[in-house]
């Protein structure tokens, strides 16, 4: 270990990290390597990482990004729970030593990285995106969609999912089942399900309440519980359950999307972008 | 050629395999009772068949399923019942969207449906376990 | 859709079975209780006990509806998890068919017990 590392005073504990590393192009089956790592305030389980490909192993694998859990790239499976290496410190997982593998459920391309385009491919399935019949009025907009403050909260909270994927590691379903849409493109399904501004439920109904769908859900919970978000998948998907039975007894969401709004006054759409109003305080280099 | 590897959990995965909350486990003790019923219930209809038999043949099927072990099956049974009827009638409710709040802005640290269900969870565990207590009091004369 | 129903009628089903298994257990596994507090006299699986319940009206139709609604429900519970193991597709069209043939067959001989049983004639 780094001996100069040791002797800093910021540093509050060493830690060890097992880390599973898995290397597509020999024969070797996987395995758990161990690297201690100083531990400073504030340092997440990503910055662990980094400091090991720094100064002990450079040819360990990872996907990371933002840093900060909005890319959702970093999902891992850290002490027995899916989650985002950069949301958690080191600290805070109250242990002395860091098991650091791939998120479960996901074929594994090389030591921690998943391959997510499962997950992906099925979030499209649900087309993820506003459907209606004005087409006309998507292309060429003349004004806008309207929706009140209480239809966003319908959905407002689903639209917070970033693709992490964590969700679909710690859902029993998707554990045994390939063809299960899982947690997350369910939730984006009903995202815009119940968007009163959409109307495309028959288009996705043939994914969301196949064999495959909402229906291989059986309320174990873990997805909510995982979320870095605060998505809340498992009520995402009793909502689609309950919106399907009160509309077999004719109950449930009207079919119409809402009206569109005549434009914005002084707005023309892909109009001049007005001038700026004049300045009041001199710039500084002026 | 690269290869990728496998990393379904598998059916251990229906079990845990990590740590989750209690509502994950019972997800998986209600898989385990719903089949063990439904293994025991195959059977009971091939057994109750015997009444065609008449009394005789019905006393005779009965001395043979009367042995302790068999009860202790039965009482097994009774246990796998009182968990899979108390936690279904929860599951009803909760699969049809009650009990398990609205959806709403998420703000750190976030309350989602498990969280915001789990004192009636707990309500209902009781109730299953209040159950159970009553059958093995019963089964305890049953045995005496 | 076609999923949308059946899960609809094994949800359903569950309900029914709640009631009329909660009061079959009752019986079958109260008794003792029952026996103590002037209910009942004992031994619920006791022939005359059994043949005495088999031949009242009630008990034959309440047994039909249990054996239809608790195959449906079990053998539906059972379909999903097959259905959730990534079984090829014609796989699962055998299980399905499977379980359909066996809920079907344990419905007719379980329907006809009940029946013969109950127009017996003698203890
Ligand atoms: C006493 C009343 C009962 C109630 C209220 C009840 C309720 C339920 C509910 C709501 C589900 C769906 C759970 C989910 O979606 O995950 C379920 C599943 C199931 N039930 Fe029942 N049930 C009852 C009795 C029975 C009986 C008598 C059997 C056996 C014949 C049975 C076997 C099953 C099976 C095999 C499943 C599938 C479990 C799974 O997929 O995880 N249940 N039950
Ligand atoms: C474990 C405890 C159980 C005992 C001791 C028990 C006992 C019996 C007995 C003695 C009968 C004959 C009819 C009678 O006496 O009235 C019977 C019939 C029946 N039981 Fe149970 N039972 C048990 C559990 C169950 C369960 C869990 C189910 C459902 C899933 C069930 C469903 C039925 C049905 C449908 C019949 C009528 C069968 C027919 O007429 O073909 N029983 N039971
Ligand atoms: S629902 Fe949550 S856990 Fe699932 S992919 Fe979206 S952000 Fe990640
Ligand atoms: S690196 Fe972007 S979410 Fe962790």
């Amino acid at each position: 270990m780094n001996k100069s590392a040791t002797q800093d005073p910021s540093i509050i504990k060493t830690v060890q990290f097992e880390v599973l590393r898995y290397n597509p192009e020999g024969n070797e089956a996987p395995r758990l390597q161990n690297y201690s790592v100083p531990v400073i305030r504030g340092m997440t389980v990503l910055d662990g990482l980094n400091w090991i490909k720094e100064h002990l192993d450079s040819s360990l694998s990872w996907r990371s990004s933002c840093r900060m859990g909005i890319c959702g790239s970093c999902g891992m499976f850290i002490n027995g729970l899916p989650r985002l290496a950069c949301n958690n410190q080191i600290v805070h997982l109250h242990s002395d030593r860091v098991t650091v593998k791939p998120l479960p459920n996901y074929d594994i391309i090389r030591d921690l990285v998943p391959d997510l385009e499962g997950l992906f491919e099925k979030h499209r399935s649900v087309k993820p995106y506003l459907i209606r019949k004005d087409t006309e009025e998507q292309e060429k907009p003349t004004g806008e969609f309207f929706q009140s403050q209480q239809e966003l909260l319908n959905y407002i909270q689903f639209a917070y999912c970033i693709k992490c994927g964590l969700c679909m590691s710690a859902c029993p379903t998707v554990a045994t089942s390939e063809n299960y849409a899982g947690p997350q493109p369910l939730t984006a399904g009903w995202r815009y399900c119940a968007d009163s501004r959409d109307e495309g439920l028959q288009e996705r109904q043939e994914v969301l309440y196949s064999s495959y769908g909402v229906y291989r859900c059986h309320f174990a919970g873990a997805c909510s519980q995982v979320c870095p978000k605060g998505v809340d998948p498992a009520l995402a998907i009793q909502l689609l359950k309950k919106d399907a039975f009160l509309r077999s007894f004719g109950f449930g969401k009207k079919k119409k999307a809402g009206p569109v709004l005549p434009p914005v006054r002084d707005w023309t759409p892909g109009g001049k972008i007005p001038e700026a109003p004049a300045k009041t305080v001199p710039r500084k280099t002026e | 050629m690269q290869q990728r590897l496998k990393n379904r959990l598998g059916i251990m995965g229906w079990l845990g395999g990590g740590r989750y909350g209690m509502d994950r486990y019972a997800y998986a003790l209600h898989r385990i009772t719903g089949l063990g019923i439904l293994a025991y219930f195959i059977m009971h209809i091939i057994v109750t068949g015997q009444r065609t038999g008449g009394v005789e043949r019905w006393e005779s099927t009965m001395a043979f399923f009367g042995s302790t072990p068999f009860k202790i099956g039965e009482f097994l049974v009774v246990l796998a019942f009182a968990f899979h009827a108390v936690n279904g009638l929860r599951l009803i409710f909760v699969e049809l969207g009650w009990w398990i709040g609205k959806p709403g802005t998420p703000s750190f640290p976030y309350t989602y449906s498990t969280l915001r269900h789990r004192p009636l969870f707990i309500v209902f565990m009781v109730v299953a376990a209040v159950l159970m207590i009553i059958g093995g009091v019963d089964f305890y004369f049953v045995l005496k | 859709m076609r999923e949308s129903r059946l899960w609809f009628w094994h949800i359903l089903s569950a309900a029914v079975i709640l009631v009329l298994l909660g009061i079959h257990m009752g019986i079958m596994h109260l008794g003792e209780l029952l026996h103590m507090a002037g209910i009942g006299s004992g031994d619920p699986v006791d022939s005359s006990q059994v043949f005495g319940r088999s031949r009242q009206a009630v008990f034959m139709i309440t047994y039909i509806l249990l054996l239809g609604a608790g195959l449906f429900h079990g053998l539906y519970g059972l379909r999903s998890m097959f259905f959730e193991l990534s079984l090829s597709k014609s796989l699962e069209k055998l299980v399905g068919g499977v379980l359909a043939v066996a809920g079907i067959a344990l419905f007719l001989y379980g329907s006809y017990v009940a029946i013969v049983v109950y127009q017996m004639n003698g203890v």
